[in-house]
């Protein structure tokens, strides 16, 4: 295996880690921030590409599709992390009206082929819907306030179990909204060449990966380094209890980062759509490599991720390319290594 | 994004309900059950969808008859997991009570549904599943199966016959990590290895697999050409990443790799790459440019082998039931009558079946072109027939029983001895 | 002391009605009341771990995966484990199931919480790896079809209701089993570290070592569990060990009520039911599972068992506001 072998497989792995460290990076600092696992985390890369592909489909655009996709899905985490895994006061309500139109949603799925059909046509679809759920939204809804949710806040088991759960529910959705194929993004021709460097081919579109994929760290790192909502964050991460002390308003910081590793990771979901695709079951997919990258580089650490994205990006590569019969093991078992020895990651802090 | 396919998809559950309430059936015309199984959702979900379309397009057609008999057709979404795919199977026979099985998508699917229907004595119909045991060595474990389709190996020896005539000494294979894969090699390899050519790599990235990058630089330089298998997601990306990684040479493949249900969404990075199947959509014969317009008109795509091998069970099963009088006469009878048939006119063309219930049909050799076909105004991808065999079977030229003597391909058969 | 005799008869009335219910039902059903069960057994292990230990685990599905690839192997490669010596691979299963644990834990137990899951998970990926890779041995993605067909000891099991027999003879044995297990004094310190672990480990209790038995006791009846769906499922594929079987274990438990045993058994019937019964009825049916996953979570962290105590929780937070109300001011 001469050298070029090496050199295009090491390319090929650092691109790979260009687009876990979109992934990664949100969900380390969501866990450094707030302590929260989650498991949905996937369903934003997902979601991130299937975004992108009604964007294309209805604009021809990739370009738009990237932030388009990218902040619906900060928009997504954010209502979740809001209503349901940290409601506080009117969210409560908000959260019970939400779950109310849900449940009231799915008994008019149940009962639907039983239903009379009052109006013929588009419209008398839309009042029955409307009638069915107003019958049955209302009272559920006043049945919640009688009953007191248990908060999730610092429980981890609940937390991952509810992330789970959603997790379960956008699955449902996206197969409902976009159907069960397997789509592939088209980046524009531009990127679809490649550069070729002493008889090396390297294509355009993982170079774009890697460029992208630092910028898009060293703003983030200028951002936490250099300016005081950076600082702010950083404190939360090291002693959330003491930030709050100093007045930092830990409420606001953690819906900021939440936002902000959702819209990465659908970022993530649209870029690698290129060459993963977007289909169902990406999502579970994705997930425990994300975690990979976090375990490894360290919970709440923005260069633990850059680290950890690099390392599981190579290992995935190489293993794939010399042990295929090993691939995935060869993945995990170094993670197994290092949460057994320093179980804060490489860099992480606790 | 609305998809067209879950659409057409509660359209066809209606259709199959109100079918199943029983339109008054007239005296003496019994109701046919048959459980479908394809993966509806998932990589392979555009195969499962091309399946179900074939098929339903026949019985449109047909006044939703087959043989004289009503048909209550239920379909059940295996995911492309043999595990599901057995779940809804056993569903399908103790709970729906149907009369036969038909479909699955992968070889894997084929040969785990394969005892479920021995033990439930349920009659199967693989239309898709290639597995080559099935109707080789394992058949006389399947006493319920026919099949309509083909075998993985078939049209691979005639493909590696092709390929020495072609003056290629040397060949790189790249298979998806599953039996299909091995038995699409296997075949090649075999006929290739025959007449003085050699097999130097074989690489085996996993089934589903979108990112070839690990695997495409340990391609050795000297090669002639790539021999390819790809499935489901993988045959576009392959291509892309292939000569985006600057590789010049030719790359043959197994049919699946270039089938039409992968081809309208390929570029012209395509163009020029042979591949060998028992069916192509550019077949200029009347049977195929009249199945062609009227899937197209349907469903608004080109039909795919998926389409067609379902739309030709769905006429096999037609003929035997007339046959048989336009009654069930049973699994094992029904058998017996439709090994018997042969079909002239159906799209692929003139197909039998041999004596271990596998068809006997023409191998297309077939090459990507951009042009147009059938009176379409645009300019698109086809797979252009250059060379036909006729009357292939499983077998090739090496007789049933030499054949069957020799161990079942796998990855580690026929061995690597030319491997460097 | 009541109320736990009123549960346990409870118990028995519901187990009673299951095995008599169910045989009159079709074979489909049969099938899944049978798989339904062995899964329940496997949240049965996991709940040792989680409602008596406190250690959530994500990657239970590893000593199932282990113990149904390894009961599919011995079948059709060795022609082991179909006649009388499937008897012998009960013990075998859970004793591999318990050897696994018995490593992993090595790198596991001293994390808790988070990293435990985190650990837990990672460990469940590496055994997916190995079955999804290592095709000479896990045959890869196909997965090992059972070729011999179910054992034959006299008793012929091919019959999918002496399956359902045999099957619910192994769960109404384990739960036994850890219902004893639960009450003996070890379970009682398990209990102890659950709810006050810094305490336990003053009073001189070696923690360390009483979650590792407890571990290694989850893996054994996790094999258990595996070399029975072997058997029910006829196919081992991957989809045994993927994260999604963790991840199902872990909700069955928590649904049903960690800590109660029988939980898990609730849990599983009414996952399995969702997902095998209710998808094949309606396609939206992912939408009811997620729905119960956050609904439970959220309004019931008790899971169902708990549903009694947490009425009564809401019946005396009534009383009180009323007391509260009925007390004058103080002006």
């Amino acid at each position: 295996m001469g050298t070029q072998f090496w050199v295009v497989q090491a390319f090929n792995g650092v691109s790979y880690g260009a687009l876990l460290f979109l992934v990664g990076a949100g969900l380390s600092l969501i866990f450094g921030v707030m302590r929260i696992v989650n498991l949905s985390h996937g369903s934003y890369f997902l979601l991130g590409g299937y975004v992108a592909l009604s964007v294309i489909g209805h604009t021809g655009s990739w370009l738009l599709s990237i932030p388009i996709a990218a902040l619906t899905i900060a928009v997504v985490g954010l209502i979740m992390e809001r209503l349901f895994l940290r409601p506080e006061g009117h969210a409560k309500l908000v959260r019970d009206a939400l779950i109310a139109l849900g449940i009231a949603l799915v008994v008019r799925l149940a009962i639907g082929p039983i239903l009379p059909q009052l109006l013929p046509g588009l419209i008398g679809g839309i009042i029955q819907v409307t009638l069915v759920v107003i019958v049955f939204a209302i009272p559920i809804f006043l049945l919640l306030q009688r009953i007191s949710a248990v908060a999730i806040e610092a429980d981890v088991l609940r937390q991952v179990l509810m992330t789970v759960g959603f997790a379960f529910l956008f699955q449902q959705a996206a197969l409902d909204i976009w159907g069960g194929n397997n789509f592939d993004i088209q980046p524009p021709s531009a990127l679809t060449q490649s550069l070729v460097i002493g008889g090396t081919y390297l294509p355009l579109y993982r170079l774009f990966m890697i460029v992208g994929a630092l910028v898009i760290g060293i703003v983030l790192w200028l951002a936490m380094e250099k300016t005081r909502m950076g600082a702010a964050v950083r404190a939360t991460v090291d002693d959330a209890q003491m930030a709050r002390g100093v007045g930092i308003d830990t409420n606001k910081i953690s819906m900021l980062i939440f936002a902000l590793g959702a819209g990465m990771a659908a970022l993530g979901g649209v870029i690698g759509g290129a060459f993963l695709g977007v289909y169902p079951g990406l999502d579970f997919e994705m997930l425990p490599i994300a975690f990979a990258v976090v375990i490894i580089g360290g919970m709440g650490s923005l260069g633990g991720a850059a680290i950890g994205a690099l390392l599981v990006g190579l290992a995935d590569n190489f293993g794939k390319a010399l042990f295929p019969e090993l691939a995935y093991f060869t993945l995990y078992a170094p993670m197994v290594l290092i949460l057994a020895i320093k179980p804060t990651g490489l860099f992480g802090r606790d | 994004m609305k998809s067209a396919s879950r659409k057409i998809q509660s359209i066809l559950m209606g259709t199959a309900v109100a079918v199943g309430l029983g339109l008054s059936a007239p005296a003496g015309a019994e109701e046919l059950r048959i459980g479908y199984l394809a993966p509806l959702t998932g990589g392979l979900a555009q195969t499962g969808i091309d399946m179900r379309d074939g098929f339903l397009l026949y019985l449109d057609q047909h006044g939703n008859k087959l043989g004289g008999m009503d048909v209550k057709l239920i379909i059940e979404d295996e995911q492309g997991k043999g595990d599901v795919a057995v779940t809804k199977a056993k569903k399908l026979v103790l709970q729906d009570k149907v009369h036969m099985l038909i479909g699955g998508v992968l070889a894997s699917t084929g040969y785990a549904l394969a005892p479920v229907s021995t033990e439930l004595k349920t009659m199967y119909i693989p239309s898709i599943p290639a597995a080559d045991d099935l109707t080789q060595r394992q058949l006389k474990n399947f006493p319920y199966l026919i099949r309509t389709s083909w075998s993985s190996s078939q049209p691979n020896h005639p493909l590696g016959q092709w390929a020495c005539d072609q003056g290629y000494k040397k060949i790189v294979t790249i298979a998806a990590d599953y039996a299909f894969g091995y038995e699409t090699v296997g075949g090649f390899q075999k006929a290739f290895e025959d007449c003085g050519g050699k097999i130097i790599q074989k690489i085996w990235p996993p089934l589903g697999a979108k990112d070839f990058g690990p695997f495409i630089p340990t391609i050795k330089a000297d090669t002639d050409a790539v021999f390819s298998l790809m499935v489901g997601p993988m045959p576009a990306q392959f291509i892309k990443q292939m000569r985006g990684a600057g590789f010049k040479k030719p790359i043959i493949g197994g049919g699946t790799s270039y089938d039409e249900f992968v081809l309208p969404f390929m570029g012209d990075e395509a163009v020029g790459d042979v591949s060998a199947l028992h069916y192509s959509a550019a077949l200029q014969t009347p049977e195929n440019e009249a199945f062609v317009k009227a899937y197209r008109a349907k469903f608004g795509k080109v039909p795919s082998y998926y389409s067609e091998n379902n739309y030709t069970t769905a006429m096999w099963l037609d003929e035997a039931l007339k046959k048989a009088g336009g009654k069930w006469p049973g699994a094992e009878e029904l058998i017996k009558i439709m090994v018997g048939i042969k079909l002239d006119k159906t799209p692929r063309g003139p197909v039998s079946f041999d004596d271990m219930r596998n068809p006997v049909q023409n191998i297309y050799i077939k090459k990507v072109e951009k042009k147009k076909m059938f009176g379409y105004d645009k300019d698109e991808l086809w797979n252009t027939v250059i060379k036909t065999y006729p009357n292939v079977d499983q077998f090739w030229t090496y007789g049933k029983d030499k054949f069957l003597a020799q161990p079942v391909y796998d990855k580690n058969f026929p061995p690597c001895k030319f491997c460097e | 002391m009541g109320s736990q005799n009123f549960k346990i008869a409870a118990v028995i009335v519901s187990l009673l009605v299951l095995l008599i219910i169910v045989p009159y039902c079709n074979s489909f059903v049969v099938l899944l009341a049978t798989r339904a069960l062995v899964f329940a057994i496997l949240a049965m292990s996991l709940d040792i771990l989680l409602g008596f230990t406190g250690l959530a685990s994500l990657g239970q599905a590893a000593y199932f995966g282990v113990g149904a690839y390894l009961t599919a192997i011995l079948a059709n490669n060795y022609g082991f484990g179909l006649k009388w010596d499937f008897w012998l691979m009960i013990p075998i299963g859970m004793a591999v199931g318990g050897a696994l644990a018995a490593f992993f834990g090595l790198f596991a137990i001293r994390a808790t919480g988070t990293y435990f899951l985190m650990i837990t998970l990672a460990l469940g990926q590496c055994v997916w790896g190995l079955a999804y890779r290592w095709n000479s041995m896990t045959g890869g993605d196909n997965g090992i079809t059972m070729k011999g067909g179910r054992p034959q000891f006299g008793i012929d099991l091919t019959s999918d209701i002496n399956f359902f027999y045999l099957t619910f003879g192994f769960f109404v044995a384990t739960l036994l089993a850890l219902y004893i297990l639960v009450r003996s004094p070890f379970g009682k310190s398990l209990l102890g570290i659950r709810e006050r672990e810094l305490r336990m480990r003053i009073l001189g209790y070696n923690v360390w070592l009483h979650k590792y038995v407890a571990f290694i006791i989850a893996g054994a009846f996790g094999g258990l569990s595996g070399v029975l769906w072997a058997h029910a499922n006829g196919i081992v594929t991957p989809e045994t060990v993927v994260l999604t079987t963790s991840v199902d274990a872990l909700l069955m438990t928590v649904l049903g009520g960690a800590g109660t045993l029988v939980g898990g058994a609730i849990g599983s019937a009414i996952v399995f039911g969702l997902r095998e019964y209710v998808s094949t009825l309606v396609p939206w049916w992912q939408y009811v599972l997620g729905g119960v996953y956050v609904l439970t979570i959220l309004y019931l962290p008790t899971g169902l068992m708990g549903i009694p105590g947490r009425i009564r929780q809401w019946r005396n937070s009534q009383t009180k506001r009323e007391t509260t109300k009925m007390a004058p001011a103080p002006s």
